[in-house]
């Protein structure tokens, strides 16, 4: 059940030591679309994150597994600085998106989180229409100049969700009368909805059937030929089946970054062996 | 020694437990009996809840049978020539209400949002309890501050200007007192803010943090977000402004002591009006004749049942927000 796609550039996954990002950057084969290095960060006194280095290339699938509490829903909100809003955090190091630091003081985030998108755990979708749900991150950043192109932005949207067949005859009906798996599509398509570049997933299927997981699993197949996608997971099948590259979380640090085939059969760390064959702790 | 202590020691747990059965939940005297005093308890507040109704209305029995629902919109009140209508009272108490909350509404959800959405800590608590001891300053302190602070400042420097520049409405015409319906809708303002603001900011602070995150993570910045909030709020926030208007219409010491008591219908904010509650506090201890006294209690029974339906509405709908966002969490 390994994802058929080969991964694309393995050479990048080796933990770089030393090198500055511009080499990532420069790497023909699959330019960086995300680089972060030597990234710590802090919940008030406690660390959770400690040199956190990696690249992630653009258009791929990256899953982040490890222990519960390990740091992956923390690193995964460092990439579009949505924990700027626990008071009392602080980061160290450098996230660069193409190349831009995005903790740089003249940032302007509320633009980074429309480029960033996010799926959160548990579904949380507003309480409004279905349709207005999708449309609401193109009317509040003025997307869509006509009402005719938000129809259509919501509609492929929902298409490209998979939800449109269940959706298209209760557009106008609230929301919150979907199933939960219905939910968690909508807040895909509410996140597709906008085009960003990169989607954040922190275990979007964590609440769902099989069938409405193997929906959402398909989706992200499928979104990978236009987005670049990161995805924390529990589900080690789940990681094996969506993702080309896959990063081992153990208690804030990164233990391994490698094409998800090569974790999967030959990690490099014994730990990471151990974790994913269930030996672990 | 030691079996000696050993039984000592099993006859007091027999005893404790023979005691807590006793006091347990599960069916016996004591438990009984204490539920018995809890179900009285609590049936007391309906017998007298009950018992007001029913009184108010045999009281006013005679007025009622009098005027019958002409009482409502009849303008006249002439205890000389035994006249009663409440019409005034109705336009008095309703008016300065909804002024009340026309000015209180927009503040308490500025000091909501504030505190709960901008505000770090270490100044939104300080802010909440000066806020929250607001709602303990006694009614006739607002009365006094009303006649010698506030009313002054209305007359010389609030009502002038209004009448200058918006004298073309009816709403700011007539002599300037600085006594009167503005000046009683602004005192009322002031009272319910505490409790709407309260409410509101609990309601605010119910809203999943799971919202905001969504709005963020779309791109919506601080005032977007806080939209989102205010829709999930929404019916909670209907709730604390309907708990204010229950407040305000209710209110009599403090709005009797500036809003200039007399029952006439003016469509200027500016001339004197008369509230249920002030009719009722001021005229009482002159109500000699008993269709007199009958109408004013006929006035008591109409707020009674207004601030009664508008209340139990109010807490419906605060309670389904918090209550929901509660077993969500
Ligand atoms: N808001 C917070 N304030 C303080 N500490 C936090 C906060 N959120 C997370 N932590 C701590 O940071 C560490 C990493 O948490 P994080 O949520 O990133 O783990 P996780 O890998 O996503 O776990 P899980 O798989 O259970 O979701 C944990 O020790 C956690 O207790
Ligand atoms: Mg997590």
């Amino acid at each position: 059940m390994m994802s058929a796609t080969t991964p694309k550039i393995p050479s990048q996954f080796t933990l770089p030591q030393d090198q500055s990002k511009a080499s990532f950057v420069s790497t023909p084969a699959a330019p960086a679309k995300i680089t972060v290095s030597d990234l710590d960060f802090y919940y008030g006194r406690s660390q959770a994150l400690f040199q956190i280095t990696l690249s992630i290339p653009e258009r791929i699938v990256m899953a982040l597994i490890g222990p519960s509490g390990c740091g992956k829903s923390t690193f995964l909100r460092t990439l579009n600085r949505m924990n700027d809003v626990i008071p009392a955090t602080r980061v160290e190091g450098q996230v660069t998106i193409d190349g831009n630091d995005i903790y740089d003081p003249g940032t302007d985030v509320v633009d980074l989180r429309r480029r960033v998108g996010m799926v959160f755990q548990k579904s949380n979708p507003f309480p409004k229409s279905i349709f207005d749900n999708v449309a609401y991150g193109l009317r509040i950043n003025r997307v869509t100049k006509s009402k005719t192109e938000l129809a259509d932005r919501v509609e492929q949207a929902l298409k490209d969700a998979a939800l449109w067949s269940e959706a298209k005859d209760r557009l106008h009906q609230s929301a919150l009368g979907l199933s939960g798996g219905q939910q968690q599509r909508l807040c895909i398509a509410r996140a597709l909805a906008i085009r960003p570049e990169v989607i954040l997933m922190d275990e979007p299927a964590s609440a769902l059937d099989p069938i409405a997981t193997s929906k959402i699993e398909e989706l992200i197949v499928d979104l990978k030929q236009q987005y670049t996608i990161v995805i924390v997971t529990h589900n080690m099948q789940q990681a094996a089946r969506v993702s080309d590259t896959t990063a081992f979380f153990l208690l804030g640090k990164l233990i391994e970054v490698n094409p998800t085939e090569k974790i999967f059969t030959a990690p490099d760390q014994k730990v990471t062996e151990d974790y994913i064959t269930g030996r672990f702790g | 020694m030691s079996t000696r202590t050993s039984t000592a020691a099993h006859d007091k747990l027999k005893f404790v437990g023979r005691l807590r059965r006793a006091l347990s939940p599960t069916g016996n005297a004591g438990d009984a009996i204490f539920r018995g005093l809890m179900f009285c308890a609590a049936l007391l507040v309906l017998i007298v809840v009950g018992g007001m109704i029913i009184a108010l209305a045999l009281k006013s029995l005679p007025s009622i049978r009098q005027f019958g629902f002409s009482f409502l919109w009849s303008r006249e009140w002439n205890p000389v020539k035994s006249e009663f209508g409440a019409l005034p009272f109705i336009y008095g108490t309703v008016v300065s209400s909804l002024l009340a909350l026309l000015i209180s509404v927009p503040l308490s959800l500025g000091i909501a949002i504030f505190l709960v959405e901008q505000a770090p800590h270490y100044i939104a608590r300080p802010i909440t309890f000066l806020v929250e001891l607001l709602a303990a300053i006694p009614s006739v302190v607002y009365g006094l501050w009303g006649i010698f602070v506030l009313a002054p400042f209305l007359r010389v420097h609030v009502e002038p200007p209004l009448a200058h520049w918006f004298g073309w409405a009816p709403l700011f015409q007539g002599p300037i007192t600085g006594i009167g319906m503005l000046t009683g809708g602004i005192i009322l303002a002031i009272m319910v803010t505490p409790i709407i603001s309260s409410v509101v900011r609990d309601v605010l602070a119910a809203v999943p943090n799971s919202q905001r995150e969504a709005a963020l993570a779309l791109g919506a910045t601080k005032w977007e977000t806080t939209r989102v909030v205010l829709i999930n709020g929404a019916p909670g926030i209907a709730g604390a402004v309907m708990l204010g208007l229950g407040r305000a219409l209710g209110e009599t010491m403090a709005v009797t002591m500036v809003i200039g008591n007399r029952a006439e219908i003016s469509a200027s904010l500016f001339a004197p009006s008369y509230t249920i509650a002030s009719a009722i506090a001021n005229e009482f201890t002159e109500a000699t004749q008993d269709l007199y006294l009958s109408a004013l209690v006929e006035l008591g029974l109409i707020l009674f049942l207004v601030t009664f339906v508008v209340n139990g509405l109010a807490r419906v709908l605060v309670w389904n927000v918090t209550r929901k966002s509660g077993a969500a969490a």
